[in-house]
């Protein structure tokens, strides 16, 4: 395990990353969605704060009240909204199983015991304890900081983008007219200030919390078992794990349906875990090579 | 509610938090569904049948909190015998008259009490006989101005009525009400309101259970009660409701009017309104031969604290006419100005278009496409010789005579228009000093935190400067009709870059000042004798012991759960009003869980963490004697002391234009006949037919099946009402990017819109586009064997901005509310289609053609 440093459990990324052992505690997000109300204050916030250019087209989308679609250079905060038709809580499940059967020109206000459900999430860079993005950045422009987030320095960043397919959740992006890579910094230049990220402040229902992880996972395994009391066992987390594909996410969510729902991956996996394993398989089929080339000569000299 | 207010909204969600049931009805499925326990589809424009199933529905079942009804409310008042029910009169009370459209409310009084009607001696006496039959001719007729003139205080009442504790007499208003909504069973709500009976029956269930000693519920409403033509009575509906349950002045109930702006409470307390003076102090009428006594005669209450209006009024004509109000003099009453008969927003722009109101100021709002019948506004503003436009950004109400829409159907012409606009950009609510003053009366102080850019300015400092200006040129005017002007206070200090006046010295005037010149820190302080000022007396005390109060923001954490030290709450910082209620007639608390205010009787005081909403040393066992007066006539057991009767109204004997209990009506267009009475609509209601404002014809009419489909207005999170504060600001346009369109797959199929197509909405006043969402939020509804659709229209759009798009209020006519004059635009019916709407003067012919199929040829058809 330890001597893989690019996957598995992680204590420690900040002390990992080189600072000393009195650095500061990691801090991260915990968005519950069961709270979300879908008004934006976030993006908006996120936007008003880090300078950030309107950069929707001003079509609408047809994407329920998502308009900005996804995270993006500009967009750093990004709503989703997500119709479905659910089983009916109070009404007989009896149909369900035939949907849309019934007499042509039935019953329009009948929708075969269904009932409608609309989620919201506030999606955002999850800063990964194993960042494939940070591990892939020639130029160190990506960086671990000293409260265990993933930051890019734009005046490094040279705009190679090999950061952007390594996400595994799809978050950095380029900015199409300068080629820098962009993304979440978790309002890097306010924690400086002991201040809250804009999106946390901003948010009216405590959907999306700030503070230390540690903290912010326990809270949410609270919330968890809530919920499940309250009856609603539908309720999850995603990223709280330390013994997932990326060593757990600083920034996680408690959701109402599966992942994919959200757009998000069901596994995600650091697109540099196997690094080690693929340089070893590489070394060895280099060495092999090598010999076999050197065997050849060798076997040619005689 | 999660929609337009979700800085509020989070109270919710930490009650939910708590354990609290959230329960959300709504024609729409909005965010505030998605997040509630329950979202409970009705048809627009029936919350009356709803609400009203409710009443019945605690009635029937004994579900109501019968000690505090019997105690708090109007429950055993017996009323006259002349009195007749819509039970009686199939949907209308005694006293209509078909002729002018109103009624004459004095059999809705209590037996053997006389009740100052707000349509009586309160204004018509005085108006000239012409001005009746102008408004005759183009309306129903209307008192001048109605309930609102009763304000915070209720109507006026005097005599002791006749009462019966036991519930039981055939008249009195407890089984009047029984009788009243007998009829509003379950299935009748179905009928009319198109909710599931089961799940009618799972709210009533839930309210009942969560209401009584141990608990309380609260209701929350915003325009979507009030936008009717029965909008006051939505709220009464409410509140009969919540006196029923007990869930009035304690803690966790109450009825919560969510405000469409950051200050519209503010705006009604100190009003913009035309017919009321600060802190709901009726506007005086033109009547021929009334003084100041005559005025305050007419309408203070005998019993309560309206009967010191005496001296609010005194004090209000001081703050603003100084040492030149006297006692000699009537304290200037002559100055202020008189109600001569409907001066509100929609008829003025008619009195415009007709040629009689030439100049208007638009300040913060913008009727080009804000309004209802927004052509209507337009036309009204072509009519002007001037116009003043103060806002944020270019907005349509200032650039309607360059690019509106009647310049593109060639209906109006750039160069025939007269009217001259002067536009002048306005600062923002974070460049300058103020006062914010919500739903709960709570004053939050705003500090300027940058500076206005460019010409922009502050409206204190517009208006501030523009009174020092005109009474500059007035100087040493010997004309009386200047004296006002002159005569006013107006030397509030000024400073900074732009000599901005002071917000603070403004708002310690609202506050009042006492004989010697220093704040004052109550109402009770204020003289009728001049002694004392006071700008808006149920502010009185926000600048106690000079500190301004509303600045105050003293963290949660550091105070208990009332917070008294943030902001400050009027009247003289209560948090909650009536809170007297929250005690029992003996002043123990109802319970311990939901314990407020208590009487103390060591202490010989009410004590709690809130104000106590009643004299602080009024024991529970005070009985006035016969003669008493004013607050001295309100006995210790009853906490309602700003109504005349100390008690909280079931039933209104006075006070409302439009009936004493609510009842349902029809919207002015809709889809079906009223399922309750014969009487389809509102009888009271303010109709204008004029060409340019048609009605569909209703069910049953010829041509009322042009119109089939119902459509709502709404708000979305990311726009700010017509679209002035958000549609040009790059980060809320990207959010909502498109005037669109809410319907239903099942619509969107019957129809054949397209999902982010293009389709038209048409009414027999214009036609406009939008793209289309197609959603399962969107439901049909089955009421009475029929499926009504319902289409969602929001509001914020306009042709300039960032975001454009048509504007919704092009849709709508006028008809109003005959208490306060609002207008419905919560409920009307339309047609729509797929496609682009026709450009240039197709479009008048597209709309005109509508109008043939429906049989409105002239818009002054006859209305049901």
């Amino acid at each position: 395990m330890t001597d893989n440093r690019l996957a598995g459990p992680l204590d420690d990324p900040i002390a990992e990353a080189g600072y000393p052992a009195d650095h500061p505690e990691r801090v991260g997000f915990f968005t519950d969605t069961s709270v979300c109300i879908g008004c934006k204050a976030c993006e908006v916030a996120c936007k008003e704060w880090n300078l950030l250019e309107a950069d929707g087209p001003l079509d609408l989308s047809g994407n329920s009240y998502d308009n900005t679609v996804g995270l993006g250079a500009d967009t750093w905060r990004h709503v989703a909204f997500i119709e479905q038709r659910v089983p009916a809580r109070d009404k007989p499940q009896a149909d369900l199983g035939m949907p849309g059967v019934g007499p042509p020109g039935g019953d329009p206000t009948d929708r075969d015991g269904t009932d409608v459900r609309w989620l919201m999430s506030s999606d955002v860079c999850k800063h990964c304890t194993h960042a494939a993005c940070l591990d892939v950045c020639p130029t160190g422009a990506l960086m671990r900081t000293e409260y265990g987030t993933v930051m890019v320095q734009d005046d490094i960043c040279n705009g190679c983008g090999y950061c952007i397919p390594a996400c595994p959740y799809g978050v950095i992006d380029q900015r199409p007219n300068d080629g820098g890579a962009f993304k979440c910094t978790m309002c890097q230049d306010r924690l400086g200030d002991g201040l809250a990220p804009a999106c946390a402040t901003a948010c009216p229902t405590e959907s999306i919390q700030f503070g230390p992880l540690d903290e912010l996972r326990e809270r949410a395994a609270q919330r968890v078992e809530e919920l499940h009391e309250r009856g609603v066992p539908e309720a999850r987390l995603y990223g709280h794990d330390p013994s997932d594909g990326v060593g757990g996410d600083a920034a996680f969510f408690l959701l109402l349906d599966e992942p994919e729902v959200y757009g998000f991956p069901p596994d995600p996996v650091v697109t540099t875990g196997d690094l080690p394993a693929m340089w070893r398989h590489a070394a060895e089929a280099a060495l092999a090579a090598a010999g076999a080339v050197a065997l050849s000569f060798l076997g040619g000299a005689r | 509610m999660a929609e337009a207010h979700p800085v509020g909204f989070q109270w919710v969600m930490e009650a939910k938090a708590r354990g609290a049931t959230v329960i959300h009805v709504d024609p729409r499925y909005t965010r505030t569904s998605a997040l509630a326990d329950m979202h409970v589809p009705i048809r627009a424009g029936s919350d009356i049948a709803f609400l009203g199933g409710l009443i019945n529905y605690v009635l029937r079942h004994d579900a109501y909190f019968a000690e505090y009804v019997k105690a708090y409310t109007n429950a055993p008042m017996i009323l006259r015998d002349d009195f007749a029910d819509t039970e009686d009169l199939d949907g209308l009370f005694s006293g209509y008259d078909h002729e002018s459209g109103s009624y004459d409310v004095r059999s809705w009084q209590y037996q053997g009490a006389e009740v100052e009607a707000s349509a009586g001696r309160r204004d018509e006496t005085g108006v000239q006989p012409e001005e009746v039959v102008r408004h005759a001719a183009g309306q129903r007729l209307q008192s001048a101005a109605g309930s609102e003139q009763a304000g915070s205080g209720g109507a006026p009442l005097r005599g002791t009525p006749e009462l019966d504790e036991t519930l039981q007499h055939p008249r009195c208003v407890f089984q009047v009400l029984k009788r009243h909504y007998a009829r509003y069973t379950p299935e009748m709500v179905e009928k009319v309101c198109g909710t599931p009976p089961e799940l009618f029956e799972k709210v009533a269930a839930e309210l009942v259970a969560n209401s009584g000693r141990e608990r309380t519920s609260a209701f929350a409403y915003a325009v979507g009660w009030t936008h009717h033509t029965v909008g006051v009575q939505y709220i009464r509906c409410a509140s009969v409701l919540q006196a029923l349950l007990g869930n009035i002045g304690r803690p966790g109930g109450g009825i919560m009017a969510l405000r469409g702006h950051a200050s519209i409470q503010g705006s009604t307390d100190i009003p913009t309104l035309y017919n009321i003076l600060p802190g709901y102090i009726p506007m005086p009428h033109a009547h021929r031969e009334q003084d100041l006594a005559t005025f305050i005669e007419a309408d203070s209450g005998e019993k309560g604290f309206w009967g010191n209006m005496d001296a609010y009024t005194v004090s209000l004509l001081k703050a603003w006419f100084g040492d030149a109000a006297t006692a000699d003099n009537d304290f200037c009453f002559d100055y202020l100005p008189r109600v001569t008969g409907d001066h509100g927003t929609f008829q003025t722009v008619m009195d415009q278009i007709d040629g009689t109101v030439k100049g208007y100021f638009v300040i913060g709002e913008n009727p080009a496409v804000g309004t209802a019948n927004s052509k209507q506004q337009r036309l009204g503003l072509a009519s002007l010789d001037w116009l003043v436009v103060r806002d944020l950004n270019m907005i349509e109400t200032a650039t309607f005579w360059s690019d509106g829409p009647e310049i593109a159907t060639a209906e109006m012409e750039t160069g025939r228009i007269g009217t001259e606009v002067f536009f002048l950009p306005a600062a923002s609510h974070t460049e300058k000093d103020g006062s914010f003053t919500n739903t709960q009366r709570l004053l939050q102080w705003h500090h300027t935190a940058v500076e206005p850019t460019g010409d922009a300015r502050s409206d204190l400092w517009f208006y501030y400067h523009l009174g020092r200006r005109i009474r500059a040129k007035l100087a040493g005017s010997t004309d009386p009709r200047d004296r006002p002007v002159l005569d006013l206070t107006w030397d509030y200090p000024t400073g900074g870059r732009y000599d901005e006046p002071s917000a603070d010295a403004v708002l310690r005037e609202i506050g009042g000042t006492g004989p010697d010149g220093a704040a004052l820190s109550s109402y009770v302080e204020l003289n009728n004798d001049g002694s004392t000022r006071c700008g808006c007396w149920i502010y009185c005390g926000v600048y106690a012991d000079e500190v301004n109060l509303s600045a105050r923001r003293k963290p949660r954490s550091e105070q208990d759960w009332v917070a008294l030290e943030w902001g400050w709450a009027w009247p003289l910082n209560r948090r909650i009003i009536y809170n007297r209620a929250s005690a029992d007639p003996d002043g123990n608390p109802w319970s311990e869980r939901k314990a407020y205010i208590r009487w103390d009787a060591e202490q010989g005081r009410w004590v709690g963490p809130d104000v106590p909403d009643f004299t602080a040393t009024k024991p529970p066992d005070y009985v006035p004697a016969a003669d008493a007066k004013g607050p001295d006539a309100i006995g210790g057991d009853e906490p309602f002391i700003m109504q005349s009767d100390g008690r909280a109204w079931l039933y209104a004997p006075a006070g409302l234009v439009d009936g004493p209990l609510p009842a349902h009506y029809e919207p002015e267009e809709s889809p079906v006949r009223n399922a309750l009475y014969g009487q389809q609509s509102n009888p009271a209601r303010q109709e204008y037919n004029r060409p340019e404002n048609p009605y569909h014809p209703v069910d049953g009419q010829p041509g009322s099946d042009v119109f089939p489909f119902v459509f709502t207005t709404f708000r979305v999170t990311e726009h700010h009402t017509a679209g002035g504060m958000s549609r040009w600001t790059p980060h809320l346009a990207e959010l909502q990017p498109e005037m669109f369109l809410e319907v239903s797959p099942e619509l969107a199929a019957e129809r054949g819109l397209e999902h982010r197509g293009w389709a038209t909405v048409v009414t027999a006043r214009s036609a406009i586009e939008g793209r289309v969402l197609v959603t399962d939020r969107a439901k049909p509804l089955r009421l009475d064997g029929r499926v009504i659709h319902q289409i969602g229209i929001p509001w914020h759009w306009g042709p300039n901005g960032l975001t454009t798009g048509d504007a919704a209020n092009e849709l709508l006519g006028v008809s109003l509310d005959p208490n306060v004059h609002i207008m419905e635009t919560k409920a009307a019916t339309c047609d729509i289609r797929p496609g682009r709407r026709p450009r240039g003067p197709e479009l008048v012919t597209y709309v005109a053609a509508y109008r043939r199929r429906a049989g409105l040829e002239t818009g002054l058809e006859e209305r049901p």
